[in-house]
């Protein structure tokens, strides 16, 4: 089976394990299909076998494969290396300011950027909000389904009431979040005042950080929290009884058999809340700072946006966005060499 | 070890369904008890409400001494087996098993001596440190098994243990459950519905239909006696042939043969009669006889089932191979085999002289049934 679906991942466990090669191989289409996770493995778990020579597809051309590959490699092509290989190509030049050519100067853009004290305070402050958007994040969702899933009258209201915000288009639910922080009309402003605590978004440095992380994870937790949810209706029920029988403390059961059930489902989440907190959080960040930044918080996804389209700094930008490609490169081989080692698939 | 004594017990859910209705066991310490029925008949609710994992609507569960109805499962001091294993699939076999004693604050010692003890008795000593997934379905079975070992527990309850397995795994499995659960000595409740499993298992039957107990006795009790057409019918392969009769003035009427009994009849007017396909034989020469009109045969090797009708009522009689088949075959009635029952509630209707064999149904002692059974 390793052979037949070999992991693009540096996964360890592939020399070791026999079928580990696999189980790296399809966490990528439920990434990019956004499949539910435990779905697929439970599937895969029924019909192991029939799965295996299914794989063996024969095409009576040898070409017709490639055919049928084609409009999704053209799509990553165009859209991804194109633009990836393009940004490394200008990150070596200085362009001009009004479009009129550019000179080659090598290793100067990424010099600069590394020498100035600013980046590295955007840096420290875009790790610290990934960190605490994608640890609440990830927290409150699991709290949630873990909650909804042990409702057991009238759980289906209860859980498609959480799972609507999920479907609220992602615009509409930013400005709803910025509305929360309005300096007039904001009820956590109006909260806040009642602690004695004057919030000033686009103000205050603390504040609006505050405010970001507050909202991006207001964003996220619908998402996360349809996952664990479907990943907690995949565990056995027979397997939760076993627990119950086994051990008394339901809080333990959790820490001992659900959570680590779980943990495939966390760990895909956990790298798409990663993703999530660096990239996705522009629309955010941009409604917050509304294009001048100030002293107010940012992050590097943002300040690459800002150097390029504002300050008209090409070159510097590309070298930011080269930059930060490779610190999410080492991230998700970090993610997949030392945490989905912990993971089992059942 | 302990005796267990459910008591009126029920269970109702919302929406007014009474899935167990007023269900009553005594079960004695060490005793190998099987619920047994269809599908439907709340054997596995009964269990569970024992386990803990179904609260109990009404009625009293007692394990030894002690009432259990809002005791936690962990507290119940039970183990349990499920039907589709249950194992934690990211633990190790050794893990499975230690499981619960680590939370029971076993020390670590004494863990390693009972994971190994049970171990050698399950012959899983080779994959403790395997997962599930690289298990057979036979292996993951003995897992489950071990996992309850190891506790030694008041009680063993088995949710359709075997009915994952394939036909032979399934008779050897079956084998050593009853070897184990004999020399342990532990209280066993064990659900299924396989009539067969139930036969050679139990030290006890409890029959269960809709909800209600047919009826509690022995093996061959049971199959000797049944308390009703439900059992008679449910007990016993092939299942028990019911003929639509009438009593008449000591006579048997079944349509337009009339049998002379040479009993006092249990009753008068419309009975159900039941007969064992392999009370049935060949008359021979001026006896009574059932004229039988053979339908199709099934051979089995040791015997054959022949399949027909006596006047349109469907009868299936056992034979031995070697008797000479016709189309047509007269059949003896075996007087002192046959069974009455009630036409309106098909009740067993008790012969005068016949022991009541349903009477006797105490509990007794496992050894001494041990010898009973394994017939």
């Amino acid at each position: 089976m390793s052979e037949a679906s070999p992991s693009p991942w540096p996964s360890p466990r592939a020399r070791g394990e026999g079928n580990a090669a696999d189980n790296g191989a399809s966490l990528l289409p439920a990434m990019a299909g956004r499949r539910w996770p435990a779905g697929r493995m439970r599937g895969r778990f029924k019909d192991q076998g029939r799965q295996a020579a299914a794989k063996r597809v024969q095409f009576a051309s040898p070409f017709l494969p490639y055919l049928f590959l084609a409009p999704q490699l053209a799509i990553i092509f165009v859209f991804f290396y194109w633009p990836s290989v393009q940004a490394i190509q200008s990150s070596f030049y200085l362009e001009d300011p009004f479009g009129f050519g550019s000179t080659f100067v090598g290793l100067t853009n990424y010099a600069d950027v590394l020498k100035s004290t600013e980046y590295f305070g955007i840096a420290r402050f875009t790790a610290i909000f990934t960190a605490l958007v994608t640890f609440f994040a990830l927290a409150i969702g699991l709290l949630l389904a873990v909650k909804a899933d042990g409702v057991i009258r009238g759980n289906a209201a209860y859980k498609t009431l959480l799972i609507w915000v999920y479907a609220i288009a992602p615009p509409v639910a930013g400005l709803i979040g910025m509305m929360f922080f309005n300096q007039h009309i904001g009820p956590l402003v109006e909260f806040a005042r009642w602690f004695g605590w004057d919030i000033k978004v686009g103000l205050d440095y603390f504040d609006t950080a505050f405010a970001m992380i507050v909202v991006a994870v207001w964003k996220q937790i619908p998402y996360n929290f349809i996952f664990f949810l479907s990943g907690l209706q995949g565990i056995p029920v027979s397997v939760r009884e076993a627990a119950a029988i086994d051990c008394r403390s339901e809080l333990r059961r959790f820490w001992t058999i659900i959570l680590p059930l779980l943990a495939p489902t966390a760990f895909f989440l956990l790298i798409i809340n990663v993703t999530y907190a660096l990239f996705d959080t522009f629309g955010i960040i941009d409604v917050m700072v509304k294009d001048k930044a100030a002293n107010n918080p940012i992050t590097l996804v943002y300040k690459v946006y800002m150097d390029g389209f504002r300050g008209n700094d090409l070159g510097g930008s590309s070298a930011q966005s080269v930059i930060l490609m490779l610190i999410v490169l080492v991230l998700t081989v970090f993610q997949f060499r030392f945490i989905e080692r912990r993971v089992h698939y059942n | 070890m302990a005796a267990i004594d459910i008591a009126g017990v029920s269970k109702i859910y919302t929406g007014g369904v009474e899935a167990v209705k007023s269900v009553s066991i005594d079960i004695a310490d060490g005793e190998f008890i099987v619920l047994v029925g269809p599908s439907g008949c709340g054997k596995s609710t009964l269990l569970r409400m024992v386990a803990g994992l179904e609260t109990i609507s009404k009625g009293n569960v007692t394990i030894g001494t002690r009432l259990v109805n809002d005791v936690d499962p962990a507290e119940r001091d039970i183990a349990m087996v499920f039907q589709n294993y249950a194992l934690y699939p990211h633990m190790t076999v050794y893990e499975n098993l230690a499981y619960g004693l680590r939370n029971r604050g076993t020390p670590k010692a004494e863990i390693d001596a009972r994971v190994a003890e049970a171990a050698r008795m399950l012959e899983i000593e080779p994959y403790l440190d395997r997962k599930p997934r690289a298990l057979s379905g036979g292996q993951r079975q003995r897992v489950a098994m071990g996992r309850a070992i190891v506790r030694k527990p008041a009680a063993f309850l088995f949710d359709e243990p075997l009915s994952n397995l394939d036909a032979k795994l399934r008779v050897s499995m079956r084998g050593e459950i009853k070897r184990l659960q004999k020399r342990l000595g532990t209280t066993s409740l064990y659900v299924t519905h396989d009539q067969l499993e139930a036969m050679t298992l139990a030290d006890r039957l409890v029959v269960l239909n809709g909800g209600r107990i047919e009826q509690i006795g022995r093996p061959l009790e049971v199959y000797h006696a049944p308390a009703s057409t439900f059992v008679a019918s449910f007990i016993g392969s092939p299942a028990m042939n019911l003929l639509k009769g009438v009593l008449e003035g000591g006579r048997l009427h079944l349509g337009t043969h009339a049998i002379d009994l040479d009993y006092p009849a249990p009753t008068r007017g419309p009975v159900t009669v039941g007969l064992r396909a392999e009370d049935l034989r060949p008359a021979s020469a001026g006896e009574q006889a059932l004229l039988f009109r053979v339908d199709y045969v099934e051979e089995l090797g040791a015997q054959r089932l022949v399949h027909g009708a006596v006047e349109d009522q469907p009868l299936t009689v056992a034979l031995p191979p070697e008797t000479p088949l016709a189309s047509e075959l007269a059949i003896a009635i075996p007087m002192d085999r046959l069974h009455f029952f009630s036409a309106e509630n098909g009740k067993r209707l008790q012969r005068r002289g016949e022991t009541d064999r349903t009477a006797m149904a105490v509990p007794a002692r496992p050894q001494a049934v041990n010898l009973e059974s394994v017939s």
